[in-house]
């Protein structure tokens, strides 16, 4: 019977590497061309002043789009990170101000993501409630209690040795260290580890990952409860970045996280995609942001792009699965 | 010798219905065990039982002569049982090789997995199904049913498994795909792995297995050696009573021509189609998978309208564009895929029947609900359709009586043209004889019926003329008293032939 199958041509390394990572690449080869094309236009694009604002004014995006990513993969999504950022946000500035020890303002907000997100995904889980429409509420329940707690004011005056995020190690910005040491530990933890494996078992096939004896419920509240931690990061690297704590954090930023791990390559179906993919996407709007202004285009065409960019991702995404089905 | 696996009185109810009622089985090592009864017997409940997936309200599991007792299925797995499910529970966006080591993959020294491990691991047990040319890198999601299968197969062999249990294997693979799964069976039998199989094909269980147990209704009917069954008894013990013909082909009236294709084509895959099929008729369709037989149907419904060519009805050329114009001219389809094509699972049945009929139900946009419900209760007492109502969701049917529906659905349109496509796949043999039956008397009363089917006992059985297509061509017309396995046979594979060496 082995000479009905014919064997079939083994793909060549690089073909493999673009199988496996083609979204990662596409990605990483747009910011290299980005740099390369406006560094040309307008040379001050390139200067060490631009890129560290790029880098570390947009770290806590990328930090927030890594457990965004780990939801997505697990066959969830979260809409309601962005109002999450700004409570923890709060919580942290108004510990701070209030006089407590800098340590205990840095990690009740930590706590609190992982323990409010913790809920979110076991009522998902357990209750069966589809994670859009939970975390639509929690959307709401969040967004409405920051603003009734805050009256929408601006919280300054904290001690100077909590703007972590304007610390600098070998003049590199803290949030670049973040960003780029929790991708690392992420992306090793997802690739080798039965736990991270279990993530994209789940989100591709949870009846299938049941009866291998996995536990989809579990997972996903991991997934929801490790999302809340880094949610909990990046509210610290956005609380700790300007001298005031704005309580009304950038509009829309859920859609801006959903947005990086989507370009990235996490498919919305779930099951696929990595969290290097999602940071370089989150790189790659803060470098588009700025290319914008250095270009002098109005920054209001930012939105914009990103939306081709999502409709061309999913584009792309259909095409190459339609493509895998044929064969 | 101990079983490898005993169930001792078992019994099982959901929601207060009993599904099964006081079961024995067992298997022992190196024997194929085959499993059989109609849908809704209690297999599948039997299974996932076996699977850990359910557990028992009474009776006992042994493994290997001890009582066992699994809370959930990691345990059974751990157990030396494995589970080839019919809908192949994989992981499209994961690669082979992790696909087979989900769960128990190797580790590294310091615990992360080890993926080179996994990848060679994973090609020796490929390589050991005789499936040298699967990629362990290759993305599950890319490859065919039949090779899916393998991954299956090469996971429970990857977790130790004694024991192998295979839910309807064959449904949807092709017939070189059937020929070498077999052999892959025979094989781990003859390494003394334990095989449940699960199959409405009564000739592959004779090609098989060693012992065969029947459940009807829940209960536990016999167990029988296979040399002391004969499939007349077989088919005798799991519907409770004899069915004298299998294919209760009746004569009907054939009259005038119905439907008429001259040259109809449609890309590569309909091309130069041209037969006539009349009223009273059923007129087989008999080829391979992928021969265009799906595709023509398709073309004469308006789903992939005709490129070129003419399509008369009643001796007129008409226009077919697309499916409602397809239904207006008095034509109906049942599809291959019940679930994709043919059923809206969540809704009741009274509902499903009604969806060709609407406007004809309702009064100034709104459907009288009553005469919708009058409709559904003459079809399932016509059509003999087991629910307990009009009301009941259609995807709480077995197969048998889904299929019914659809064909209710179709039937209260009122056509003059019936198409069936495999009218009878995945379906037990008990509902399929009552389908074939129900096909004669519509034949009788005059409907036209083109049915397209894999089966060849069924084309041979039902057909008064068969035509096999093959490449997208007709190339064998055959009448009812010239069919036999061996000319229809012929005709499906021949042509290729003559293709590859032109």
């Amino acid at each position: 019977m082995s000479d009905i199958a014919l064997p079939r041509r083994r793909p060549s390394y690089f073909s493999r590497l673009f199988e496996a990572y083609g979204q990662e690449i596409v990605v990483l080869t747009a910011i290299v061309v980005l740099f390369i094309v406006v560094g040309l236009v307008n040379p001050r694009f390139l200067s060490n002043t631009n890129l560290t604002s790029i880098f570390s004014g947009n770290a806590y995006i990328a930090v927030a789009a890594i457990g965004m990513a780990m939801v997505i993969i697990s066959g969830h999504i979260d809409v309601s990170v962005g109002s999450l950022i700004g409570v923890l946000a709060t919580i942290a500035g108004t510990l701070a101000v209030s006089g407590y020890p800098i340590w205990v303002a840095w990690t009740v907000p930590v706590l609190v993501g992982i323990a409010i997100n913790t809920c979110l995904g076991a009522l998902i889980a357990y209750m069966r409630i589809p994670s859009i429409v939970a975390t639509l509420g929690m959307l709401s329940i969040l967004k409405g209690g920051l603003i009734s707690a805050t009256g929408g004011t601006w919280i300054t005056g904290m001690p100077p040795q909590f703007f972590i995020a304007q610390a600098r190690l070998f003049g590199v910005p803290a949030p670049v260290y973040f960003m780029a040491i929790l991708t690392i530990i992420v992306a090793l933890w997802m690739r080798y580890s039965a736990t991270g494996r279990s993530l994209y078992a789940v989100g591709g096939n949870a009846e299938a990952a049941r009866a291998t004896g996995l536990n989809p419920e579990r997972t996903c509240v991991l997934a929801f409860a490790l999302h809340g931690f880094f949610a909990g990061i990046a509210a610290l690297l956005f609380a700790t970045q300007l001298q005031v704590i704005q309580s009304t954090v950038p509009p829309n930023l859920e859609l801006t996280v959903i947005t990086a791990a989507v370009i990235g390559g996490v498919s919305i179906l779930g099951g696929t995609g990595t969290v290097i993919g999602s940071t370089l996407a989150a790189v790659l709007f803060a470098c588009i942001g700025s290319a914008l202004i250095f270009l002098s285009v109005s920054a209001y065409w930012l939105r914009a792009v990103l939306g081709l960019l999502i409709l061309a991702t999913v584009l792309a995404d259909m095409a190459r699965r339609r493509r895998s089905l044929v064969r | 010798m101990t079983p490898l696996v005993a169930l001792k009185g078992i019994s099982k109810s959901f929601v207060g219905v009993r599904v099964l009622n006081s079961v024995d089985f067992d298997v022992r090592p190196g024997e194929v065990h085959a499993l059989l009864g109609e849908n809704g017997a209690g297999k599948s409940t039997l299974i996932k039982i076996i699977a850990g997936v359910h557990a028992p309200d009474a009776g006992e599991i042994i493994i290997g002569g001890q009582p066992a007792k699994f809370a959930n299925p990691g345990q059974a797995v751990k157990a030396g049982i494995a589970i080839v499910y019919q809908e192949l529970l994989l992981f499209p966006e994961l690669s082979v090789a992790e696909n087979i080591f989900l769960n128990h993959a190797p580790r590294l020294s310091w615990g992360g997995l080890d993926w080179a491990q996994m990848r060679d691991k994973s090609r020796a047990l490929l390589d050991d199904l005789d499936s040298h040319h699967l990629d362990v890198d290759a993305k599950v999601g890319s490859l065919s049913v039949a090779n899916r299968q393998r991954v299956e197969i090469a996971k429970a062999l990857s977790q130790n498994a004694r024991v192998v249990v295979m839910d309807e294997p064959t449904a949807s693979l092709a017939e070189v795909d059937v020929q070498q799964l077999l052999a892959i069976v025979r094989r781990l039998r003859s390494r003394g792995v334990g095989i449940v199989y699960v199959s409405h094909k009564l000739p592959e269980i004779f090609a098989l297995a060693d012992r065969v147990s029947v459940l009807r209704d829940g209960n536990y009917v016999a167990t029988r050696d296979i040399k002391d069954v004969t499939e007349r008894s077989l088919v005798a013990m799991m519907v409770g009573r004899s069915i004298d013909q299998l294919f209760p082909k009746e004569e009907a009236q054939i009259g005038a021509p119905r439907l008429e294709l001259r040259n109809v084509s449609h890309g590569k895959a309909v091309r130069d189609i041209s037969f006539t099929l009349r009223a009273g008729e059923i007129l087989g369709v008999a080829g391979l998978v992928g021969s265009g037989r799906t595709e023509t149907a398709l073309t004469i419904f308006g789903i992939t309208p005709a490129t070129a060519g003419e399509i008369l009805i009643d001796g007129r050329p008409v226009q077919i564009r697309s499916p409602q114009q397809a239904r207006d001219l008095g034509i109906a389809y049942v599809p291959e895929d019940r679930g994709l094509q043919g059923l809206v699972r969540p809704q009741t049945i009274a509902e499903n029947i009604s969806l060709t009929v609407l406007r004809r139900l309702s009064r100034a946009f709104i459907v009288d609900r009553g005469k919708e419900v009058t409709l559904a209760r003459d079809f399932i007492k016509r059509l003999g359709i087991r629910a307990r109502g009009p009301g009941q969701a259609a995807r709480q049917l077995s197969g048998g009586n889904q299929q019914k529906v659809v064909l209710a659905k179709w039937l209260a349109a009122e056509p003059r043209i019936l198409i069936m496509d495999e009218p009878t796949r995945g379906i037990d043999v008990g509902a399929k004889s009552e389908i074939h039956a129900l096909m004669s008397k519509l034949a009788q009363s005059g409907l036209a019926i083109l049915m397209i089917s894999s089966e060849l006992p069924e084309v041979l059985g039902m057909s008064d003329r068969v035509l096999v297509m093959n490449g997208g061509r007709i190339v064998a017309e055959i009448d009812r008293n010239d069919a036999t396995p061996e000319t229809v046979g012929a005709a499906m594979t021949l042509v290729r032939d003559q293709e590859a060496a032109a």
